[in-house]
């Protein structure tokens, strides 16, 4: 009996604890899938046509 | 007769941009989304990540192939978003609310719900914090590049990381972001639910 308790106890702190992991693990999940999303976008055309202008003037000089 | 240092290294073929370019292009998806956090406002961000582009292939003699480019592609957008926001003020001000908007904003009416709201919990915590949960927590930098990036200690880094992580929980466990009139007791719940549905699928 009186050894039953510290064992619940732990029990319980070690539940608290992986749960409270869990939940972590859930928002790191969520913060690299909001941020892969844009990672996963088509790039705008717009910056390899910047690019490209400036290493043909790069190439010229 | 000592040689100009500028001389000692060997002057830079087309093979080295061409190289250097492929590297960069590579990294822009990456620019786009990092700018996204610090913009909010995607054509504003992409704006920045265009600057910050140019910047770095200006910049591209200084940088040594082999070393970690994506950090000091980053390195330099961040540097880019903060020098913008010193040199004006009032476009600070409005990149503020165009962020807001952004935050508050649902692009996507497909997008599941915890995806706003972790959006929301984040614009709630202070800049530097959120700067660093993004690098380290979706980025997928180490806490010593981050802390490159970031120009700050390493220990720095793993705290602001942490107080952020701690925060951002709190925020949702509570449902204390801002969003008027809806209910928001079970953010954690939908992000738990989120979370399981994508472990599942890979």
């Amino acid at each position: 009996m009186i050894e039953q308790r510290p064992t619940a106890e732990r029990r319980k702190a070690s539940a608290a604890l992986d749960e409270a992991r869990l939940r972590q693990q859930a928002i790191g999940v969520r913060l690299r899938q909001m941020f892969d999303e844009v990672v996963n976008e088509d790039v705008p055309d717009e910056f390899l046509e910047i690019l490209r202008r400036a290493d043909e003037r790069a190439e010229k000089a | 007769m000592d040689a100009p240092i500028a001389k000692v290294r060997p002057p830079r073929s087309a093979e080295d941009d061409a190289a250097f370019k492929r590297e960069l292009v590579k990294l822009i998806p990456h620019l786009r989304a990092f700018a996204r956090t610090l913009c909010g406002d995607p054509t504003a961000a992409d704006d920045l990540a265009q600057d910050a582009m140019m910047k770095a292939w200006d910049a591209r003699a200084s940088f040594q192939m082999g070393t970690n480019m994506k950090a000091w592609t980053f390195m330099i957008l961040r540097n880019q978003f903060y020098s913008e926001k010193r040199r004006s003020w009032r476009q600070s001000q409005l990149d503020q609310e165009s962020a807001e908007r952004t935050l508050v904003a649902v692009d996507d009416p497909e997008a599941p719900v915890a995806l706003d709201e972790l959006r929301l919990g984040l614009a709630m915590l202070p800049a530097e914090q959120r700067e660093a949960l993004i690098l380290v927590g979706a980025g997928g930098f180490a806490y010593e590049e981050a802390a490159e990036i970031c120009g700050c200690a390493v220990g720095t880094v793993k705290s602001r990381v942490s107080r952020a992580r701690r925060a951002l929980h709190g925020i949702l466990e509570a449902g204390a972001y801002d969003r008027d009139g809806a209910s928001a007791s079970d953010a954690m719940r939908s992000i738990l639910a989120d979370a399981e549905r994508l472990s599942s699928v890979r």
